[in-house]
Order: C-alpha cells, then sequence, then structure tokens
C-alpha cells in the first residue's frame, strides 16, 4: 500500500523470447502477498505490448524480468517507448540474469533499480513502497 | 531380519538417542531432503524389510534396472562428458567445441539461442536483440556445415537441445553428415524434441499441442527407419525442477509426459518395443545429495515398470531408463561465485552415484553469464576427476543397499505414481497442462523454496549466510555477445537468400504445407528436402505455423 492508501500496481513482464519464468512468477506473488495489485504479462511480450499495457492498466511500474542476456535491448525500448507516449512516470525496475557491470548502463538509460541472481523479494517490495510514496509526495 | 541382538541394540539406541535429546535439542525440529521429503534421524534394516532384492532392487543391466541399465556400468566405459555449448554464430561455436574436444569433452551438446529454438529467422521482428545470447544462431544448412566444420559426425555424438523445430535441426545435422559422407544410419545423438515439458516450465514452444506431438511422431517414425542410433527425444524433468519443482515432482512430471509419448506414438501405430528403444531423459542434479542419488534410482525402477506394466513392452531395451544429467543452474550463486565449483562437483558426483549415462557440468560464472573457456574447462575437469580420481566408478552402484539411499528410492518413486495417477485421472498430461496442474504444482515448490531462503530456513552459502562485503562479480571477466554478432548473422541470410536456387525453395516449401495438411504424410522427409535446397528454418517454421497456428500460454499465477 502506498501512503496515499492506494494499491500500488505493478506490470511483471517477461520480454522476448525468454522462457524462463520462475523469477517473474516468484516476484509477482510476492508483491501480491505484499498488498500490491499485479499483472504478470505472460511469456513473448514485445516492448510495445508491455508499455500498452502499463498505460492501460494505469501502473505504477514495470517490472521486466529477463535471463537471456537481451536486457540493454529491452530495457532500451521499453524506456524509450514509456518516453515516446509520455508515461516516463511509470517506473522500470527489472531482474535476472545480469552481470554487475550492466547496471550502471541500465540505471543511466532510466532504470530505476535492477535485482540481480540472490536479490531477496523483499528488496523489490520496499523499494517500490519506497518509491512510488516518493513519487506522490 | 534374523538379527537376535537387533531389537536389543536398536531400544538401547533410541535410550541414549533420547537422552541426548533432552541435553541438547538438534538443529531443527523436522529434517526433510531438499525436495521436503520428510527425513528420519536414522534409517536401518527395518526400514527396508520386506524389500525382496531380485524383484525389487535386482542386477545392473537387468529389470527393473534399479541399479543401472548396463552390466558393467562405468568399469566398461565412463559417461559422456557432454557440454551444453553454443553462442554468437556458427563460426565462434564451432571453435568453442573444437576446444571442448581437444580438451576430452567426449560428445557434442549444441545450445540454440532463442529465435532458432522458437523457429524465427535472426531478420524476423521477434527475433530482434536476441541473436547469439544464449546458444548459437542457425538459420540454414550453411550456419549448421560452419558448426560442424572439421568435427567428423561418424565419430562424435551430437546432442541438440532444440524441440519445437526439431525436425528442422535434425534435417540439417543429417545434411551435414551427408556432405562430410557420412550415412544417416550411422549418425548417433539425441534431440530434445520435447514439447510437454516446454508448455509446463521451459517455454519455447511454437504450435498447439496436436501437431505438435503429430511432429515428435513423425520423428519417432522416421528415425526408426533410417537413424537406428538416434535418440529421437530426450524427455526432460531437468527444466521442471529449474523452475522451482521438487525431486519427487520431476520425476513424476517428466515420466507422465514419457507416458503421453508412448500413448502418441501407439496411436500412430509405432510398436513401444521398437521406439521404446530410442526414448532418452534428462535429468537435473540438485543440491540434496542423498535425494539426488535416490531419484535416478527410482525413476529407472518406475519407467520400467511403466514400460513392462502398463506398456506391454518385451523388450528389455525399451524398459531402459538412459538419462543425461545437468547439474542445477538455479543453484549456482553470483556471490563468491568460486562456491559454485564445490556445489557442481557434489551435484555430478550424485549424478554418477545414480548411474547417469551423459553429463554436463556448469560453470562456476553462469549465474551472470555464459561461461568463459577458463571456467567451462574447469567444469570438464570436474567431471574428469570424479571419473580418473575419486574412485566412485570402480564398482556399481555402491550406495545400493543403503538403508537411506534405499528407502528415500522407495518413498521417491512411490511419490511419484501418487502424482502419476493424479495425472491419469485427469486424462494424461496434456489435460493436465491445460487445466494449468503441473504449472500450479511447480510455482507453489519455487515460491515455497524462495520463502524458505529469504526466512533463512534454507541456507545458501554466501547469499543469505556467510556473506562477504566485497563485489566479487565486477571484477570477473564475463563472455559477452555483442550486437555486430546480430548484424553479421543477418547479413550471411540475406547473401544466402540471393544466392541459392529460390525456386526450389518456394516449390519444397509449398509440399511442407501439403504435408501438414495431410495427417497421414510424415513431415519429416519432406523438411530435409527443404533443408537440402537451403530453405531457412525460420521459412519452414513459418509455412508450419501458417498451417497449424500457435500455442497460447495458459498463465496460471
Amino acid at each position: 500500500m502506498s501512503e496515499s492508501g492506494k494499491k500500488i500496481r505493478v506490470v511483471i513482464a517477461k520480454p522476448g523470447l525468454d522462457g524462463h519464468d520462475r523469477g517473474a512468477k516468484v516476484i509477482a506473488r510476492a508483491l501480491r502477498d505484499a498488498g500490491m495489485e499485479v499483472i504478470y504479462t505472460g511469456l513473448r511480450q514485445t516492448p510495445e505490448q508491455i508499455v500498452t499495457t502499463a498505460i492501460q492498466e494505469d501502473a505504477d511500474g514495470i517490472g521486466i524480468s529477463i535471463l537471456s542476456g537481451a536486457h540493454q535491448f529491452y530495457f532500451k525500448r521499453v524506456i524509450d517507448l514509456l518516453k515516446e507516449k509520455n508515461a516516463s512516470d511509470i517506473l522500470v525496475f527489472g531482474g535476472g540474469v545480469i552481470p554487475e557491470d550492466d547496471i550502471p548502463g541500465l540505471l543511466e538509460m532510466g532504470a530505476g533499480a535492477i535485482f540481480g541472481p540472490g536479490a531477496p523479494t523483499s528488496s523489490a517490495i520496499e523499494w517500490l513502497e519506497k518509491t512510488v510514496a516518493a513519487k506522490i509526495n | 531380519m534374523e538379527d537376535a541382538g537387533f531389537n536389543e541394540a536398536k531400544a538401547r539406541y533410541e535410550d541414549k538417542a533420547d537422552k541426548a535429546l533432552r541435553k541438547n535439542a538438534e538443529r531443527r525440529a523436522e529434517f526433510t531432503t531438499g525436495g521436503g521429503i520428510p527425513l528420519e534421524r536414522l534409517y536401518d534394516p527395518e526400514s527396508i524389510a520386506g524389500h525382496e532384492y531380485a524383484g525389487h532392487i535386482g542386477f545392473p543391466g537387468e529389470y527393473p534396472f534399479t541399479r543401472g541399465v548396463q552390466p558393467t556400468m562405468y568399469r566398461g566405459r565412463f559417461w559422456t562428458m557432454r557440454q551444453y555449448s553454443g553462442f554468437a554464430t556458427a563460426e565462434e561455436s564451432n571453435a568453442r567445441y573444437r576446444y571442448l574436444l581437444e580438451r576430452g569433452t567426449t560428445g557434442l551438446s549444441v545450445a540454440f539461442d532463442l529465435p532458432t529454438q522458437i523457429g524465427y529467422d535472426t531478420d524476423h521482428p521477434m527475433a530482434a536483440g536476441e541473436c547469439g545470447k544464449v546458444g548459437v544462431a542457425i538459420d540454414s544448412l550453411a550456419d549448421m556445415e560452419i558448426l560442424f566444420d572439421q568435427i567428423p559426425l561418424d565419430k562424435v555424438s551430437t546432442s541438440m537441445t532444440i524441440n519445437a523445430p526439431a525436425a528442422v535441426l535434425l534435417a540439417m545435422y543429417i545434411c551435414v553428415g551427408e556432405k562430410q559422407g557420412v550415412k544417416t544410419s550411422e549418425l548417433s545423438g539425441t534431440i530434445q524434441n520435447d514439447i510437454l515439458k516446454e508448455y509446463m516450465a521451459r517455454g519455447t514452444y511454437i504450435f498447439p499441442p496436436h501437431p505438435s506431438m503429430r511432429l515428435i511422431t513423425d520423428i519417432f517414425d522416421f528415425c526408426g527407419r533410417e537413424i537406428p542410433r538416434w535418440n529421437t527425444i530426450s524427455i526432460s524433468g531437468y527444466h521442471i525442477r529449474e523452475a522451482g519443482s521438487t525431486a519427487i515432482q520431476e520425476v513424476a512430471f517428466t515420466l507422465a509426459d514419457g507416458i503421453a509419448y508412448v500413448e502418441a506414438a501407439r496411436k500412430k501405430g509405432l510398436d513401444p518395443d521398437v521406439f521404446g528403444e530410442r526414448l532418452s531423459f534428462f535429468f537435473n542434479a540438485h543440491n540434496d545429495f542423498l535425494e539426488e542419488i535416490a531419484k535416478y534410482r527410482a525413476a529407472r525402477r518406475l519407467w520400467a515398470s511403466i514400460m513392462k506394466e502398463r506398456f506391454g513392452t518385451k523388450n528389455p531395451k525399451a524398459q531402459m531408463l538412459r538419462f543425461h544429467t545437468q547439474t542445477a543452474g538455479c543453484t549456482l550463486t553470483a556471490q563468491q561465485p568460486e562456491n559454485n565449483v564445490i556445489r557442481v562437483t557434489l551435484q555430478a558426483l550424485a549424478a554418477v552415484l545414480g548411474g547417469t549415462q551423459s553429463l554436463h557440468t556448469n560453470s562456476m560464472d553462469e549465474a551472470l553469464a555464459l561461461p568463459t573457456e577458463k571456467s567451462v574447462e574447469t567444469a570438464l575437469r570436474t567431471q574428469q576427476v570424479i571419473a580418473y580420481e575419486s574412485g566412485v566408478t570402480n564398482t556399481i552402484d555402491p550406495l545400493a543397499g543403503s538403508y537411506a539411499i534405499e528407502k528415500l528410492t522407495d518413498e521417491i518413486e512411490a511419490g511419484a505414481m501418487d502424482y502419476i495417477e493424479k495425472i491419469d485421472n485427469m486424462g494424461g498430461m496434456l489435460a493436465a497442462i491445460e487445466k494449468g496442474y503441473p504449472q500450479k504444482q511447480i510455482q507453489d515448490a519455487a515460491y515455497e523454496y524462495q520463502k524458505a531462503v529469504e526466512s533463512k530456513d534454507t541456507v545458501v552459502v554466501g547469499v543469505n549466510q556467510f556473506q562477504t562485503k566485497e563485489s566479487d562479480a565486477a571484477a570477473r571477466k564475463l563472455l559477452r555477445v555483442d550486437a555486430s554478432v546480430e548484424e553479421r548473422q543477418i547479413g550471411k541470410l540475406k547473401k544466402l537468400r540471393s544466392e541459392r536456387g529460390n525456386v526450389a525453395v518456394k516449390e519444397r516449401l509449398e509440399s511442407i504445407r501439403e504435408g501438414a495438411r495431410d495427417e497421414n504424410a510424415n513431415l519429416m522427409p519432406l523438411i530435409l528436402d527443404a533443408v537440402r535446397v537451403y530453405a531457412t528454418e525460420g521459412e519452414i517454421c513459418g509455412v508450419l505455423r501458417e498451417e497449424f497456428g500457435e500455442y497460447v500460454e495458459n498463465i496460471v499465477l
């Protein structure tokens, strides 16, 4: 729950052809158990589909789960599309098999946070609660 | 049990244990295996009372194959050391295969990139960003020729992790063999060709279930006649486990998939005593050492009885569960990656003590990226140390008769049988997948595991205990596949399309279309004809997509 009392809404997205959905589903359930409203896209989403879903669902954030190594490509496309559609207020965060060296580049691109292998779900929950609250205030 | 002193000794022991417990509680209130099977403090002869050795455990190479599928096991020859690899384009991957062969790997295992696994050419819009990332990009026979350049296909066996488009990649492999002068009948290897676990856990499906099952059984039929030494399918529990299942679920869902394939092939009129010989399996080697060893033994015994009792086979080779093993990728940690070498060693040892036919050991850097040459070498050396130095290979199934191992073997078998019965009652695995049953079971187990790690009930060394502050990962040299790979591959594809005989390509693609419409046709020879004239994988799968449609994921959360 954000401080305004409105439930935080999050789209958990699997971009591209990557079929590893264990992490996406675990984080979706953990966010839901933490009281957020979660929309899980399912596999093989294009960046266009992900951004459209997030806008239609009035999401506070998009969580991108990617383990295929194509993270730079997909984060950039999603962030660029959000800008194009004047929806940059939607937070972008993510996780998966993402080397530490790549994280600064993703943050610079406009990602809010990256949760790598071994990160507890609580770290994503805390980050979302804090960041969404800060955005509202 | 004729042992006069047993009851007395046991009573004495229990008394002692009670006293010890009154002084100090045990580390936990309950002990379970990694997969959640309750463990007793001690197993003893009573744990396996009533076992009839010959019928229940038996001898290696004999029904029910609990102790192994061959009469001499690793005293005859070691398992195949088969490292799964592939990245960027065919050139880079060919160099990696030759590197591995020079260092003593004994079989190849091809990892394809995602566009190849999902039947898209590299220049398809859905393929953008993915070229060469998780495996090698193969668009046509021209790429496959480069992939196996200077690798004699009559000497090396090759496993290909390819499912929905398995027929296309097998056809390419046959054509490369032809060009090397190797008879098709002399090729040996494996295609994964297991669509059911793609729907359930791995995600690289293309077509809906019915035409997918047809492609699979077309391959069984074709290979039975043309490539007798080919493993036509590798029924995979590996990815089910990686998606979060328990050990029992891994065995249960894998064998339930196996049942579905046997039934589909029988419906086509194929004889399980014949095609049954070429079914192979693929399991995970996870962290719980004893549970994993028992798992392989239980899977072997259960499959033997399924093939004998349920399907009435008489040929012992059709009752043998032969399997490949890969150590569990999901247990690798990005933190303190050197610890992964130890994890992989234990997992690989469990696979060997469980009687695997073939083994892939993961590299220490794979929680972060595809492995470097150096880390792959250490992974291969791990297998060689187990094979040549540890001594465990010198007597067969050395843990048989261990009260704990035999008891766990029984429990895993019984637990898997319960699941299979549930799935039978739902109408078989296809129906169960449509209901989302195995998906939900797997996810629940994955979520429980995550909660246990976060509460530290489950310890992951270096992650939730024994952490160190410095960042180990940043300093490491990781393998990178950059965007220029995609440009190069698209360039090759454009050149191919302009230079090949496009009339023949078009004709042969149309033959595939007609074949797709005729349930009685076997698609495999038609695909082979198209591949031979350099029709691309995306073109062939494109025609099949138009005819068969595409699978729509049943999202279960």
